[in-house]
């Protein structure tokens, strides 16, 4: 088997016993993106020295990996797949990306994703779309897209995404791969190009589930430099992948059962069930009443985030400058207007829009304050749940990969796919898609796992337990 | 909710534009207006909840003021960080004529 079709700690394994080196680990990897990636288009650049890149004896880690374009490298374009960033080099490293050099990864490149994370199929990005590696013509999900087809086509090992409101999940589910959105402030989000500060976090997209615990154990801790970063030690995330569930007391929630629901996926998640059930853990309907209305809730708070944040985006601070013919206002308002109608995408306005729009002065309490109000129901729903369970069971998406430009035109039809994962963000719980089947189509299903804030061990027992007695992440795609 | 909320005219559109410094051109217009309000249409399903006894949640941690000493500490450079700015001069953003 080839090198970039093995796991991370497959790839660790083999270092330690000296039958590999990672430099042919890399180059494994940089053939297979040769090879593949024209069909795909998970990257939208390769960082350009991989040829000079030298790999120091001892690095604990020198696993390549993929980076979602909105993390910044030093020096290294971060776009956010938008125009609007054109040109832009970071001067500094994210905590992550520090964390991940001193471990000794090498960065691949900048994956794929929508406009500033604004959207669910990385159709939204100025360098065009992904394609879904197991259908060319369905989208990779998103936001992350790139991240999560790269790491499903084998052109990285690894990858780092962010998720706002599922954009690590659905495409790991749309993608047949494992994909965490940790509690908000387990990683830090210095370094993070925001979109919404309150929902963000970053997170790792891998193939198994022991990889996705060795990702979060580098990139997560506490950071000075993040003030919403959680001053919690780190547990050792490995020590949770047993394959026991006994005694485990697991939540399903009726109201993600409901209509909207593709018939495969509710099955593959019945048989999910059925599997952790054989190995000892409990099962409990569970009510989590406010759910309906998480989508609403969060396209108010996550877009007056946005518009708040986006407001820097402004001709001054950043590359792109648009100055038009005569004048309209005055020459400065002129500028700032010109640039950002030129250098922002459709749903990138939109957002903006809708944030400014609930900010508003007359609607700030009907909108942006309601949603606020609302968020803490639905808080308050999973505080209810958790305080007798140890985890809760839903799909991670209400559908498989969907084909490319099926949404694109209905913005409010591409916001009700995030139906399942949105209110992790919204009440900061960690949560997990992994694997669990695949349509008649053949495109992977997923399933969401969610625990209590920081327990993420929670969520990787629960997982390594269902992973190693299913054979799901074992498939492969073709190409 | 008021009653003007629920109907996003072509003048909402443009004002909300404003705010929000976006020149829009003229197609922009009409279907961002039909856009925003779909969207708020389906928010005012929010209306069937009765919150107002419910305290916002802005952030989910129990944080408060996070304060750090007062003391210097190294930073980036100032040449390194203007070199991001669209256009500069003597370490100074430079911009259009204000007025």
């Amino acid at each position: 088997m080839k090198l970039n079709e093995l796991t991370a700690h497959e790839l660790l394994d083999l270092l330690k016993e000296k039958k590999t080196t990672p430099r042919e680990i890399l180059d494994a990897v940089l053939a297979r993106i040769q090879a593949t990636d024209a069909q795909i288009r998970a990257y939208v650049r390769l960082r350009s020295n991989a040829a000079a890149q030298e790999f120091s004896n001892g690095s604990a880690t020198p696993i390549p990996i993929g980076i979602k374009d909105n993390i910044c490298v030093t020096g290294e374009p971060a776009t956010c797949c938008s125009r609007i960033l054109e040109g832009f080099k970071p001067p500094y490293d994210a905590t992550v990306i520090q964390k991940l050099k001193e471990s000794g990864a090498y960065l691949i490149g900048s994956t794929n994703m929508d406009e500033f994370a604004f959207g669910s199929s990385t159709e939204n990005s100025c360098y065009g779309p992904t394609r879904n590696p197991w259908n060319k013509d369905c989208v990779p999900g998103g936001s992350s897209g790139g991240s999560a087809a790269a790491v499903a086509a084998r052109e990285a090992i690894w990858a780092l995404g962010s998720d706002t409101g599922g954009s690590i999940r659905q495409p790991a589910s749309f993608c047949g791969v494992v994909g965490l959105k940790p509690t908000y402030g387990r990683v830090s989000r210095y370094g993070l190009i925001a979109f919404a500060s309150s929902l963000d976090q970053i997170g790792p997209i891998t193939r198994d589930v022991e990889d996705c615990a060795l990702l979060l154990g580098i990139i997560a801790g506490y950071d000075e430099r993040d003030s919403t970063s959680a001053d919690l030690p780190v547990p050792d995330y490995t020590r949770a992948l047993v394959n026991d569930v006994k005694g485990l007391k697991i939540g399903i929630p009726g109201e993600y059962f409901v209509e909207g629901i593709d018939p495969q996926v509710r099955a593959a998640i019945g048989a999910a069930i059925e599997v952790l059930k054989q190995r000892g853990a409990t099962f409990h309907e569970i009510s989590l009443p406010h759910t309906e209305y998480a989508i609403a809730a969060y396209y108010i708070v996550a877009t007056a985030e946005a518009s708040s944040n986006l407001a820097r985006y402004d001709g001054v601070q950043y590359g792109l400058r648009r100055q038009p013919a005569g004048t309209r206002k005055t020459p400065l308002v002129d500028m700032y207007e010109e640039t950002r109608d030129a250098g922002l995408g459709n749903e990138a306005k939109r957002r903006i829009m809708l944030g400014t729009y609930s900010l508003s002065s007359g609607y700030y309490d009907d909108y942006y304050l309601k949603g606020l109000k609302v968020r803490t129901l639905i808080k308050q729903d999973f505080d209810k749940a958790f305080l007798k369970l140890d985890a809760i069971i839903t799909p991670t998406a209400p559908t498989t990969a969907f084909k490319i430009g099926e949404k694109a035109d209905n913005p409010l039809s591409m916001y009700l796919s995030d139906v399942y994962t949105i209110s992790a963000n919204l009440s900061g719980i960690p949560a997990i898609s992994i694997p669990c089947g695949f349509s008649k189509e053949r495109l992977p299903i997923g399933l969401q796992i969610l625990a209590k804030p920081f327990d993420e061990a929670m969520l990787f027992r629960i997982a390594y337990t269902y992973e190693q007695n299913t054979p799901w992440h074992k498939e492969r795609v073709s190409l | 909710m008021t009653k003007s909320a629920r109907n996003i005219t072509k003048e909402d559109v443009l004002y909300i534009a404003s705010l929000s410094r976006i020149h829009l051109r003229g197609e922009e217009v009409e279907r961002l207006t039909k856009d925003l309000e779909g969207i708020l249409q389906y928010v005012h399903k929010l209306e069937k909840l009765d919150v107002r006894a419910v305290e916002p949640t802005s952030h989910v941690l129990p944080l408060t003021n996070v304060y750090r000493e007062d003391e210097a500490k190294p930073s980036l450079a100032q040449a390194e960080v203007m070199k991001v700015a669209a256009a500069a001069h003597n370490g100074f953003f430079k911009v259009p004529k204000v007025i």
